[in-house]
């Protein structure tokens, strides 16, 4: 017979037993993340890395597989973020210090934050369809940059107002308080205390936000940017092509060849965002040291 | 003394500013305003030529080609197979991740999985799009050989991959929100880490989890490229996760890039199937919203 004792040394053994096993359990759970992720890399290396060369930066795209490449997509990508980053930027910007240092408590404050809460939320293919009625349609701008750029400013407005608000909150009240001892205005507070010290964390949204915009596939397609273009955007109203959209175009074909090259696509697209994300930690670091100062 | 010598900005100065920020923030009311507006006039039109009965109640979801049915629910049906197959798929690995990184891991190891994790959050949902096609299905196929090339369940793990960052990352903040205090107390009374983690940190912490579950299902009830490229485009009334699916966002998309002409029945069928999606993710974006609004009057206490 075991006794009460054996009893309770068997239940210990147990509790250490099972607590030693989930540790195991959940650190599977983010190998397994991690190693999708390498193998998502790694596939798309070895698919995409032999077509990847430097006349598949500058050809035009082509019927034939080895012929095609992505200057115009690349061109339409730089094109509408060189308007979309600037305008969501500013507009994302000035909304987050409204927010944060005019705004009243109120109602009416609760419900702009509920708005962009909400707002950061709805699927990505529903700003297409904004942006069809409103721009290409309503404001007959047709299948142009301008209309995808305002598009996309739409989208990725919540994520920098949210990333702001946040840089701005963790500006120290101490430093508002000098400001305002020293007879500043709340104005000048804000503009000359508050934004510069919060200017790395802004940058550092603003460029994910950005990265995101040149990533997104869906929006595009339904305002209807063109799939295949063998011409450079030379103005606003120009129609143009995006890389996710080249690559879309390229995996949708059956031919073993354009999924190659959809690969190297993507290589070149993961490419430009690491970089850009680089860049954000690079400025990020800067700005610290010079507020620093 | 005017106010330009003194580099004092005039009080009508200091009110226009506040005036243009003010505008700027209004525009986000603006665009939500505009996208119920649109959809709505949009889809109305829409139920002027096809009534919303036939919308809701029939059984097919053959827009573009004779005879023309209008049963949305096969589009439903497709995006629920896909999401739940998504979150079936991410909420393990998601609270897992999570669990591992705030109650287990060290400082080492989380400097290392937590910016791998944002990798992943950062990759384009059509390079997810491209591996569920190319590599997840192929590798599928040598289990389940009947596998069609587009089908439900290589685009639901893709989605599921995609959201796991999301899940494992909001899960964490609400998992490290916990008070230390609470934990010592557990170990104080002799329990595990892991009778810690299940009687005291996850029910603590659970309105956080559960909100990061829901925001994650409305992410992948709106998901896009994924389902276009890899779950494929026939509309089925059924759960079936093995065959080719079409999703409300799939639709929507085949639509745009088509050649049906701007204005017709078909084209505005797009809107309908929009607001639905938009509905959807509205309740699931608010009820993830009210959750957490639970959870930080739970944390005060």
């Amino acid at each position: 017979m075991t006794t009460k004792r054996e009893i309770n040394r068997r239940h210990y053994a147990w509790r250490q037993y099972s607590n030693s096993i989930f540790r195991i359990v959940f650190f599977i759970a983010i190998v397994i993340a991690l190693l999708t992720l390498a193998v998502l890399l790694l596939g798309i290396a070895s698919k995409g890395l032999s077509a990847l060369n430097w006349d598949f930066l500058t050809s035009y795209p082509s019927r034939f597989a080895s012929k095609a490449g992505i200057k115009s997509a690349l061109a339409g990508t730089f094109a509408f973020i060189i308007i979309t980053a600037p305008l969501a930027f500013f507009i994302g910007v000035c909304t987050a210090i409204y927010l944060e240092e005019y705004a009243k408590k109120n109602w009416f404050t609760k419900l702009l934050e509920m708005n962009i809460t909400n707002l950061a939320g709805i699927p990505s293919i529903v700003y297409g369809m904004l942006g069809l009625v409103l721009f290409v349609r309503g404001m007959y701008l047709g299948r142009s940059v301008l209309a995808g750029a305002l598009t996309m400013t739409l989208l990725i407005l919540p994520i920098i107002i949210v990333s702001s608000q946040e840089a701005i909150r963790s500006v120290p009240v101490s430093l508002r308080h000098a400001s305002y001892a020293l007879g500043g205005t709340l104005t000048q507070t804000v503009f000359r205390v508050v934004l510069p010290v919060a200017m790395p964390g802004i940058l550092t949204g603003t460029i994910l936000a950005v990265s995101r915009a040149i990533g997104e596939t869906a929006p595009l397609l339904t305002i209807g940017a063109l799939t295949y273009v063998a011409f450079l955007p030379t103005n606003p109203f120009s129609e143009f092509t995006v890389l996710p959209i080249q690559i879309f175009n390229w995996v949708s074909r059956p031919q073993a060849a354009f999924q190659d090259i959809a690969a190297a696509g993507i290589i070149v697209l993961l490419a430009i965002l690491l970089l850009l994300n680089a860049t954000a930690i690079i400025l990020r670091d800067k700005y610290r040291k010079k507020s620093m100062e | 003394m005017t106010s330009k010598t003194t580099g004092q900005p005039s009080r009508s100065r200091e009110k226009l500013i506040a005036k243009l920020l003010f505008a700027c923030a209004l525009l986000s009311i603006v665009t939500t305003v505009l996208i119920v507006g649109i959809l709505a006039q949009e889809a109305w039109s829409f139920f002027s030529d096809v009534p919303i009965q036939r919308f809701i109640t029939e059984s097919e979801w053959t827009p573009l080609f004779e005879p023309q049915h209008w049963g949305i629910r096969s589009l439903v049906y497709g995006t629920l197979t896909v999401t739940i197959g998504a979150i079936l798929f991410a909420v393990p690995l998601g609270l897992g991740s999570a669990v591992y990184l705030s109650e287990y891991a060290g400082h080492r190891t989380r400097s290392i999985v937590k910016p791998l994790l944002e990798i992943l959050a950062g990759i384009p949902t059509i390079v997810y799009g491209y591996f569920a096609l190319v590599i997840i299905t192929p590798a599928l196929k040598a289990f389940i050989p009947n596998l069609g090339v587009y089908n439900a369940l290589s685009a639901s793990i893709a989605v599921g991959i995609m959201i796991t960052p999301m899940i494992s990352s909001l899960s964490e903040d609400a998992l490290l929100a916990v008070p230390k205090t609470l934990r010592e107390g557990s170990y104080a009374l002799g329990s595990t880490k892991l009778e810690t983690t299940f009687h005291i940190v996850i029910p603590y912490a659970i309105s956080g989890i559960v909100s990061s579950v829901v925001l994650a299902i409305s992410r992948a009830l709106g998901e896009t490229m994924i389902v276009s490229i890899a779950a494929g485009a026939t509309p089925r009334l059924s759960f079936n996760p093995l065959e080719s699916v079409q999703t409300m966002t799939a639709y929507i998309v085949q639509v745009s890039m088509g050649d049906t002409p701007y204005g017709s029945v078909e084209y505005r069928s797009i809107f309908a199937v929009g607001i639905a999606l938009f509905m959807f993710t509205l309740i699931m974006n608010l009820a993830a919203m009210f959750i957490k609004e639970k959870f930080k009057v739970s944390a005060k206490l």
